[in-house]
């Protein structure tokens, strides 16, 4: 089956006074795979939920390829969903997992009910279906386990049980829900892999929720970062990294956290921290206001800070080596409860050690700045004009 | 159409509600009526003469209904107080401490479970009738001091209580019966009051054992007194006999609509095990 | 727990050469913990079944000066005794009208009034109320409600124009009335039970087979629930036959056992308490008792099959 596209548009959802979704567009080209990410009660499985039909949106509409779906119920959207919990039958063994959608789809009624359809369905049928099975398994590495139940099974085996039964049929599209979080941090990272590996030979559009950023990093050709209903930013993880949208964004993105440091944005956009100079100068917005002034936040991801001979005094708390890298925790002289997390490589020297003092310097272009309201504002250096 | 599917559900259980309810409506209706409509079939809920007082009166009266009530209470409440005071401690006996002839014990009450009160009523009687203690309130209750029901209950129960808040009891110095009555049945409030649901709704509506060993009508639990009762009405006066029916079966009616998931968790316990 | 467990007692008293003066404590306590209860127990269900099976093979009544050992004679007279033999009959009539109808109700109210979300306690209480009311005056209550001439059910019958039954004097509708009854009074515990069976299926499986192509509610029934709820309905029927086969109330009430109506708990009480044949009353109840250990033993073969999935 060709890769389909996915369209969504104006969706909402209230849940009673609850505002699950507010005006939801979102457009998934063929083949892609694209992450919902954001924190738990950001609307991303309710999103998906209404993607796969199990939730009727209140306005607005999706469409797969460009035929809208909005009515149609979920067996006939032709989607396969992978749920966190894999919902596979207990009941049935491995094999009949992975067979039901198929015997749903093409054996009548009467041939899928227990005992007597055995007799009326036609062999032909049986046989591709069985062919069918046997190659899911294949592709996924469970031909060995088809007798088996459910409950026989590792959570890993289970994983990829609940996959041949989405791949079995050939899908539209393949939703996924959580799937990696019940499985043990280095099982996820293997599967991580596998999934990636999956989506490139299927060339099948995925749409994968979670809540697990590095998930969302690693594996995505584009991410839509949500938070409170609305889609955040939508981009590729190096746009998301390199550019976040707005602060939410920044915070939400990157281990570790970006370090967020509250600033001042004074007259022709000249930005200072606790009244200190910092080379920075807010560009004028396009429309509205000349400038903007007022507080405002200026995030630094910790690989972009260096000790240097100005910037911002910091002493040093604690200092953390993983190996090649070395973490460097430290409170602003100015404000200690500003910490800031600088990372270095290994090898490279810090001045003084535990307790000593160091300036924190930092490239401008790598500097992000957000308003007052949370949304990136653009930012370039500053000759610095002698105090 | 979509309004049918919308509505059809609740239709279907509208009409089976009917069945399901009637007995109710037309004891209650039937009570507050007077003898002369007694001809009177339809369902309408306005009795013409509203004789309520002079039906529960007389329910009150031809027979010692309020006795039978008290009977109810006492027996009921000495059934579930010592089944209580004699299960817990063995549950947690069984649960956490290690004595010898455990297993074999554990074994004998699974066992137990399996076998009917019926089946030992013959021997129990015989053993009353022996001693002389036939119509007593003991006869009507000593059977079932012994609840093997709900030593298995504590037991599943108190066996997820923690170890090591135990370990951690006996080092403050609490004694063993401290722990067992106020530490770990404290875990288990949720089983002890579906238990107690359990026991008391049984042994309220129980008839077979009453039955058989009291005669005596001043000793009659409710249910052997609305046997009594209609017995002795036999028919005549079937405003009284409702109103004594509806005396009999109100408590546990009314207990229910007030606690009904204690009501249900207690009653359908037995699906636990 | 099953009763495996009573094999790995070995290690145990193994271990007992090694107990700690802490462990000594705990076992000295835990017999005199348990003393009660296991006095009780002895009292209560060891020697009065161990008494029943002696009184089974006697002759012995209650009040008689002396008893003779009879062998099996008891047993042997059981089966060609019509009173005992009509009794079985209309006990294993009642049940098998009692079980099919109150089990497929049951499960059929509690899938509706499962997907009830505003109204289920409404309808929970409704189908409910019956098992908490006190058989003995509900049955009252429907011998008025089944009067033949002062009784609505019968007005309604006959409103419709057809002869009104006589359900509680014909001896051909008598069991099957009872059992009718028998249906109202389970068929609310049934309901709960199978309730609680559906609360147990993961919401997960339904909208996966949804997705697999269960477009119609038949087939996502057929797909998860009725597989799901396996489990749940061979208790229901397991519980059901137990208390079909112990009914007694409605007969005490209704019939006395007239008319050939007497059911096996009933004709027990007969010949045990009102006759005073101990001896045989034994026998019977005896009887009685492997019909019901037959029942309960496929309530355990369900509880390990239920530790598989």
């Amino acid at each position: 089956m060709q890769p389909q596209s996915l369209e969504i548009l104006g969706v909402e959802k209230s849940f009673g006074a609850d505002n699950v979704l507010k005006s939801i567009d979102l457009s998934i080209r063929p083949g892609e795979f694209l992450s919902l990410v954001g924190m738990s009660g950001c609307g991303k499985s309710t999103l998906l939920r209404i993607i796969a039909g199990l939730e009727t949106p209140d306005r607005g509409t999706v469409s797969i390829s460009n035929r809208d779906v909005t009515d149609v119920d979920p067996s006939e959207r032709n989607l396969a969903m992978v749920f966190q919990s894999y919902a596979l039958y207990p009941h049935m063994t491995v094999r009949e997992n992975i067979a039901t959608p198929l015997r749903m789809r093409r054996l009548s009624f009467a041939a899928r009910l227990p005992l007597i359809g055995r007799m009326i369905a036609p062999a032909e049928t049986l046989q591709e279906i069985a062919a069918s099975v046997k190659e899911a398994a294949d592709t996924l590495q469970i031909g060995h386990l088809l007798d088996r139940k459910p409950a026989q099974l590792s959570g890993g085996q289970r994983q990829r049980v609940a996959l041949a039964r989405a791949l079995v049929r050939q899908p539209a599209a393949f939703l996924m829900d959580e799937p990696l979080s019940n499985l043990d941090a280095k099982l996820r990272a293997h599967m991580r892999e596998e999934l990636t590996g999956l989506h490139r030979r299927l060339g099948a559009t995925f749409i994968y929720v979670t809540h697990d950023q590095i998930e969302a990093m690693t594996m995505s050709d584009r991410i839509a970062l949500m938070s409170d209903g609305g889609i955040e930013q939508l981009g590729t993880p190096d746009d998301l990294y390199q550019r976040p949208a707005s602060l939410t964004v920044a915070r939400f993105i990157g281990t570790p956290t970006i370090n967020l440091l509250p600033v001042e944005i004074g007259v022709a956009g000249r930005i200072t921290a606790f009244g200190e100079e910092l080379g920075l100068e807010a560009a004028p917005k396009t429309a509205g206001p000349a400038t903007t002034s007022g507080p405002a936040t200026l995030g630094l991801r910790a690989e972009d800070l260096r000790p240097a001979a100005d910037g911002l005094a910091a002493r040093v708390v604690r200092s953390e080596t993983y190996g090649a890298d070395r973490f460097v925790t430290c409170e602003l002289v100015q404000d200690p409860a500003v910490r800031i997390v600088m990372r270095q490589h290994a090898g490279e020297g810090l001045p003084g050690g535990a307790d000593a003092t160091l300036r924190l310097g930092f490239d401008a272009q790598r500097a992000h700045l957000f308003g007052a309201d949370g949304r990136r504002l653009d930012v370039s250096a500053r000759a610095r004009v002698p105090a | 159409m979509a309004v049918l599917r919308k509505y059809l559900p609740h239709l279907v259980l509208a009409l089976g509600a009917v069945p399901m309810l009637l007995p109710f409506y037309w004891m209650f209706l039937t009570s507050i009526r007077s003898p002369s409509e007694i001809f009177d079939v339809s369902l309408w809920p306005i009795p013409q003469h509203l004789d309520a007082a002079q039906n529960y009166a007389r329910a009150a009266s031809q027979v010692p209904m309020l006795r039978f009530m008290l009977n109810g209470v006492i027996v009921c409440g000495g059934i579930l107080i010592v089944q209580v005071l004699t299960a817990v401690p063995a549950a947690y006996a069984l649960a956490k401490l290690k004595f010898p002839a455990r297993r074999l014990m554990m074994t004998l009450i699974i066992a137990a479970l399996c076998v009917p009160m019926q089946a030992l009523a013959l021997p129990l009687f015989v053993g009353l009738a022996k001693t002389n203690l036939l119509n007593t309130y003991f006869a009507m209750m000593a059977p079932f001091f012994l609840s093997v029901f709900a030593i298995f209950l504590f037991h599943q129960s108190f066996r997820s209580y923690p170890d090591e808040v135990i370990e951690a009891a006996r080092m403050d110095g609490f004694s063993e019966m401290e722990i067992c009555w106020r530490l770990v049945l404290r875990g288990s409030l949720p089983s002890l009051a579906a238990f107690a649901v359990f026991s008391l709704v049984a042994h309220w509506n129980d008839l077979y054992w009453p039955m058989i060993v009291v005669t005596d009508t001043n000793l009659a639990p409710p249910p052997l007194g609305m046997l009594f009762f209609a017995d002795v009405e036999s028919g005549a006066n079937y405003g009284a006999l409702m109103a004594g029916a509806a005396i009999i079966t109100a408590p546990m009616v009314i207990c229910f609509l007030f606690a009904r998931r204690h009501f249900i968790a207690g009653i359908t316990m037995t699906g636990v095990k | 727990m099953t009763l495996v467990d009573a094999t790995l007692a070995k290690p145990e008293v193994a271990a007992r050469a090694k107990r700690s003066p802490a462990d000594r404590r705990k076992a000295r306590l835990g017999l005199l913990f348990a003393a009660p209860s296991a006095i009780l127990l002895a009292a209560f269900y060891i020697i009065p079944i161990v008494v029943l099976c002696v009184f089974s093979l006697t002759d012995y009544q209650l009040g008689a000066l002396s008893m003779r050992f009879v062998g099996l004679d008891n047993f042997s007279k059981a089966f060609s005794d019509p009173v005992f033999l009509r009794s079985l009959w209309n006990t294993v009539l009642y049940a098998v009208i009692v079980i099919p109808f109150g089990v497929l109700l049951a499960l059929g109210v509690a899938l509706l009034v499962y997907n009830r979300k505003k109204s289920r306690a409404f309808w929970e209480i409704a189908y409910f109320l019956p098992v908490t009311a006190t058989l003995v005056a509900m049955a009252t209550v429907w011998q008025f409600l089944l009067h033949p001439s002062l009784g609505p059910v019968n007005a309604a019958i006959k409103a419709f124009g057809l002869e009104p039954v006589a359900f509680l004097s014909n001896p051909a509708l008598l069991i099957p009335t009872m059992a009718l009854i028998g249906i109202w009074q389970v068929l609310g515990f049934n309901m709960v039970l199978f309730l609680a069976g559906l609360t147990a299926i993961p919401k997960d499986l339904h909208e996966a087979a949804r997705l697999d192509g269960a477009k119609h509610p038949i087939d996502r029934f057929l797909t998860v629930t009725w597989p799901m709820l396996g489990p749940t309905t061979l208790f229901v029927v397991v519980t059901t036959s137990i208390s079909a086969f112990k009914v007694f109330e409605t007969v005490a009430v209704l019939t006395k056992g007239r008319f050939g109506s007497e059911t096996l708990l009933f004709e027990l009480y007969l010949e045990g308490f009102e006759y005073s044949n101990t001896g045989y009353a034994a026998a019977l109840t005896l009887l009685f008792l492997v019909i019901v250990l037959i029942l309960s033993i496929g309530q355990m073969v369900h509880m390990d099959r239920k530790v598989h999935y």
